[in-house]
């Protein structure tokens, strides 16, 4: 295969991932700021952390003068001047579908054609706060429909597992970036500053990875900071943890290199991943410190990124 | 007269280029007039330098370097003796039709004020090619001032006509251009010239033209310096225009921005009182 | 201007309603028992299915879509049996001599010692390369790939009116046409033994493969060179590529590592052995045709010039396609394959000749006059359908640049039944057939395109200029 079709599979995945994860924030973010105001005795700092977590805090500053719901709205989901907002990644994920056309299925194309054409539905529209809430949930079922028809008509080669590498190694990222904001809420302090608000703040970041219900399935028990750490990080069963994520990615990486009968640096770097997350213990990580081991792991991925396109696509 | 040739073109890059490419038609031929005692072409990063004959009879070499590199510097020495032959062309190579050098290309478009410059000095008197070329060249001389500088600079020759003055490439467009356009083949020339005052230290390498006489054959002509190239010239490469005979064309990816210095001596050597 | 066309359909006798040429005995017979809701019906089907079958290729939401839209017509041309053997000889001669004529002005240059051709008229022209004058190409062959435009005037008068031997596209329409005529028509096609051109991929790339130069494996890798996708042609690219099952390729996907061309896959670099490319020859190598080219692939040239990647088709073999030197193809034919040429030229008057030049401004308005280096129907001007305002104007150009121009006689193009507003009515066609001549011998699928002026009267087939497209029938019997 042409490394550069590769190349655009690859990322063309992880836009659609980024669109999705994006739309999450903004929703998690609007979901906590519909508390009172006044619940954590003032101004709520939520904009700021989904600023911190899903896009350029610097970029933000050089085009809006304050942040609050409406320009950290506006910049993370339509800024042309924001790479990483849902409009930036939609047309950045239509671009790469665009030049690999041929190499996509018909319902892939359909899916991210249709997205784009779509968009023009909200993009630069002056949208309430239901029609924004609908807007996400429409950028939800885009990467749903783009996963999807990925999954159920693509052939099981070399194109496919591009595309899911992309996925995997977007998704890993993503996950630790919401955990390297907001590792904090995570760590025990007083009792006396635990209450409903530290109870919001960790539903929240379960539901902007979709874990809500998963919490209580897999630990059966009241939401714990530990347990959800665990969850996003070591559970193998949470299809945005680190681990999985590592599991997917050794597993096409593999699948890669059997059939190209060659391995290399991003299999090496991504099998020393995967054995580290599952020969950690969650109660380890939080004594050698939390924030750090997420910052490695932030580090480490975008090395494999680097890893996967030295060797596979740039060629 | 014997002149020597020292000629350094350092190429730095902000990161290492990869996918260099490199065209070099550094390499000069003898013909009568001009005996090129040594000349080489060394490279200071390794890589693959393979020669061979372009369709105008100038050697070409390719060079790509093995490994991405921040720096190039192609080096070229060597030494010729030449003869005044009064720009006189014989003992070239000559690989196509003379027909060929009547086509226009892009840097030696005409406009219609350019034609009308040829017209009228084609109409100035003797209408023998030599005698008219010879007018073409002073009045080409007059018409467009010349500028020492980099080749990186030539415009188009209407656009150098237009504005009155240029780098010798330009000159020899216009030159070249009006020959054209009159009817009488003409090329580029690329090669060396040694200053008439006997400073060794040269700007760039230099370019003029050749035009075909009836009966006599290829003539260079200096549009610089209105002469016809004496002894003090040596010839590389020619072509239909610059491009054709470029010292250096090259690509890479990557690299960021490039820097291109030049370092070129043109020395009258020792052997010359004897030749 | 009454010109009595001759009709594929009825023959000379379009006047008389009645009368029908054998071939088309079914074709009539079913337009004519037809309603016309059912035409209606079945063409907005077509339109569907090549958005369809398009879809694979087609980037709709873009402006972009609007390449795909040429009108398609869903009355099919017929062609007979020994119409097409005629047209099979003569193309084949054609390219033939095309191919000698090219390996020899690259070459030794005997069709101009012996005067078959003026010297000027080759070295002048900015396609004559004199890159490929110093080295002998794989197999000695220049054109790989030819579309041969020919036009048709009356029952055995079949005329050749441009050879395009650059770079030449519509392929792709004979292919996707038929496909839709036989989903919409099955009937037709139990009713007629209709050639197939589906094995045109196929051939193509037994051509290509038959050209690798001999330092290629038994399994040369061939490759669709495009300018990339904003190229106006890159549909037909993609879809040839995909037929085919090679890579389409972009400049930079390639590169080339001491005199030898690679492709950047995701298993490493892979040796590319012949390249279909669908890129101009002045932007294939920026070090040696335009230095501002980013389409091409630096040092191209030198492994092509040593042997190591075949280009189809060859570089510089638009001289023989350019206007001027058209006229001269009797001759070439003549020259090079000691035949009398089997597909006659249109009488072609070059302006750059003086009588020639006089007749042509008396007449204009009977001529057409095209410029040299013009294609697609642009620069051109038909005299008898041109007001008194463009002739002037056209006059005042040609006496500015004679050289510039070549007229011919106003062809009456033949005409064929088409599904227009009106119902069905004869329009003007022509007809580009794809000559595939490989190292192992000439492959020519039965058909090829049929292009068809959809506007009353005009001559103009172009897609650009309001034309549209047919299926072409060959019949086997």
């Amino acid at each position: 295969m042409l490394s550069r079709t590769a190349d655009n599979l690859f990322w063309l995945s992880r836009y659609v991932e980024r669109a999705d994860f994006v739309a999450r924030i903004l929703d998690a973010a609007h979901r906590f700021a519909s508390l009172p105001t006044n619940y954590d005795g003032g101004e709520s700092n939520e904009w700021d952390s989904a600023l911190a977590s899903a896009g350029d805090p610097d970029a933000f500053k050089t085009h809006y003068s304050a942040v609050n719901a409406d320009t950290v709205c506006d910049f993370l989901a339509f800024s042309p001047h924001n790479p990483s907002s849902i409009r930036s990644c939609i047309e950045a994920a239509r671009e790469n579908a665009r030049s690999v056309r041929t190499a996509l299925t018909t319902e892939m194309w359909d899916a991210i054609n249709g997205a784009w054409l779509e968009l023009r539905n909200y993009a630069g529209k002056d949208l309430n706060r239901d029609e924004f809430g609908r807007f996400l949930d429409w950028v939800k079922t885009v990467s749903l429909t783009f996963d999807g028809s990925a999954f159920r008509t693509m052939l099981r080669n070399d194109a496919f597992w591009f595309t899911r590498l992309g996925t995997a190694v977007e998704r890993a990222d993503n996950t630790a970036r919401i955990l390297d904001v907001k590792y904090q809420i995570l760590l025990p302090h007083d009792e006396t500053v635990g209450g409903s608000l530290d109870y919001f703040q960790w539903t929240t970041i379960l539901r902007e990875v979709s874990a809500f219900n998963a919490y209580h399935w897999v630990y059966r028990e009241s939401i714990k900071p530990l347990l959800v750490a665990d969850l996003l990080m070591l559970n193998k069963q949470m299809p945005r943890s680190f681990a999985n994520c590592y599991g997917v990615i050794v597993e096409y990486l593999d699948l890669i290199a059997d059939a190209y009968g060659r391995r290399g640096p991003s299999q090496r770097l991504a099998g020393n991943m995967l054995a580290k997350l599952e020969g950690e213990d969650i109660d380890r990580v939080f004594a050698s410190g939390l924030h750090e081991f997420v910052e490695a792991f932030i580090a480490e991925n975008n090395k494999v990124g680097e890893a996967i396109a030295k060797q596979y696509l740039v060629g | 007269m014997r002149i020597r040739v020292v000629h350094e073109t350092i190429y730095t890059y902000e990161q290492p280029a990869r996918g260099l490419v490199q065209v070099l038609r550094l390499t000069p031929r003898d013909h009568d007039g001009q005996y090129v005692r040594a000349w080489r072409i060394d490279t200071t990063v390794d890589g693959r330098l393979t020669a061979r004959e372009d369709g105008f009879g100038n050697i070409v070499h390719w060079f790509t370097p093995d490994e991405p590199s921040d720096a190039v510097t192609i080096r070229v020495t060597g030494e010729v003796d030449t003869d005044d032959t009064h720009g006189v062309l014989r003992g070239t190579i000559e690989r196509l039709p003379d027909e060929f050098y009547l086509r226009d290309t892009d840097l030696c478009a005409a406009s219609p004020e350019l034609h009308a410059f040829a017209e009228q000095v084609a109409a100035a008197g003797d209408a023998a090619a030599l005698a008219l070329l010879h007018r073409l060249m002073g009045a080409v001389h007059g018409a467009v001032a010349y500028e020492p500088g980099p080749a990186t600079s030539a415009v188009p020759a209407a656009k150098a006509f237009a504005a009155g003055r240029g780098v010798c490439q330009d000159l020899a467009h216009v030159f070249i251009a009006a020959a054209r356009h009159i009817g009488i083949p003409a090329r580029y020339a690329a090669g060396y010239r040694a200053r008439d005052d006997g400073q060794a230290d040269v700007e760039a390498p230099h370019g003029w033209v050749e035009a075909l006489v009836p009966d006599l054959g290829w003539v260079a002509f200096d549009p610089c310096f209105d002469v016809s190239p004496s002894d003090n010239h040596i010839r590389v490469a020619s072509g239909l225009d610059y491009l054709g005979a470029a010292p250096i064309r090259g690509s890479r990816t990557g690299g960021g921005t490039e820097t291109l210095d030049v370092k070129l001596r043109v020395e009258q050597g020792r052997a010359a009182a004897q030749s | 201007m009454a010109v009595t066309a001759f009709d594929e359909m009825n023959g000379i006798g379009a006047a008389d309603p009645a009368a029908v040429r054998d071939a088309y005995g079914q074709l009539k017979s079913w337009l004519e028992s037809t309603p016309p809701e059912h035409f209606n019906t079945r063409r907005s089907q077509a339109e569907l299915l090549f958005r369809r079958i398009g879809i694979t290729f087609a980037v709709y939401g873009d402006n972009e879509s609007t390449e795909r839209l040429i009108p398609f017509d869903i009355i099919p041309r017929v062609i007979t049996k020994p119409e097409w053997a005629f047209l099979e000889r003569g193309l084949k001669q054609r390219v033939t001599a095309i191919n000698l004529f090219l390996k020899d002005v690259y070459g030794a240059q005997d069709c101009i010692k012996a005067g078959i051709i003026p010297a000027d008229l080759v070295y002048r022209n900015a396609h004559y390369r004199m890159e490929m004058r110093s080295f002998r190409v794989p197999h000695d062959l220049y054109v790989h790939i030819a579309g041969i435009d020919i036009v048709r005037t009356g029952e055995n008068d079949f005329f050749v009116l441009e050879d395009n031997a650059r770079i030449p596209s519509g392929v792709s329409y004979m292919l996707e046409n038929r496909e839709v005529m036989l989903r919409l028509f099955p009937d037709l096609f139990s009713k007629h033994r209709v050639a197939p051109v589906e094995n045109y991929p196929d051939a193509l790339l037994a051509t290509l493969r038959s050209l690798a130069p001999s330092t290629a494996t038994r399994d040369p890798t061939v490759v669709l060179l495009t300018p990339g996708r904003f190229n106006s042609a890159f549909y037909e690219h993609s879809f040839l590529a995909d037929k085919l099952g090679v890579e389409l390729v972009e400049a930079s996907d390639l590169f080339t590592k001491d005199d030898v061309v690679y492709m950047r896959t995701t298993e490493g670099p892979r040796r590319v052995d012949v390249i279909y490319r669908r890129l101009d020859d002045d932007f294939l190598d920026p070090l040696v045709f335009r230095p501002d080219s980013v389409l091409g692939v630096p040092g191209l040239m030198n492994a092509y010039e040593r042997g190591s990647v075949t280009l189809a088709n060859a570089v510089g073999t638009g001289i023989s396609d350019d206007k001027a030197v058209y006229s001269y193809m009797p001759e070439i034919v003549k020259f090079f394959t000691g035949e009398e040429p089997i597909l006659h030229n249109v009488p072609t008057y070059r302006c750059r000749e003086k009588d020639a030049f006089a007749y042509v401004m008396d007449n204009l308005s009977e001529l057409v006059v095209k410029e040299v280096n013009g294609s697609g129907g642009y620069g051109m001007l038909v005299g008898p359908h041109a007001s008194k305002r463009e002739l002037d104007d056209f006059a005042r150009k040609l006496r500015h640049a004679p050289d510039g121009f070549i007229a011919q006689p106003t062809l009456s193009l033949s005409t064929c039944p088409t599904f227009v507003a009106s119902g069905v009515a004869p329009r003007h066609v022509d007809l580009r057939p794809f000559v595939l001549n490989g190292a192992d011998q000439i492959r020519i699928v039965p058909g090829g395109l049929t292009r068809v002026a959809l506007k009353e009267g005009s001559l103009v087939v172009n897609s650009s200029q309001g034309g549209g497209t047919k299926d072409t029938w060959v019949l086997d019997a």
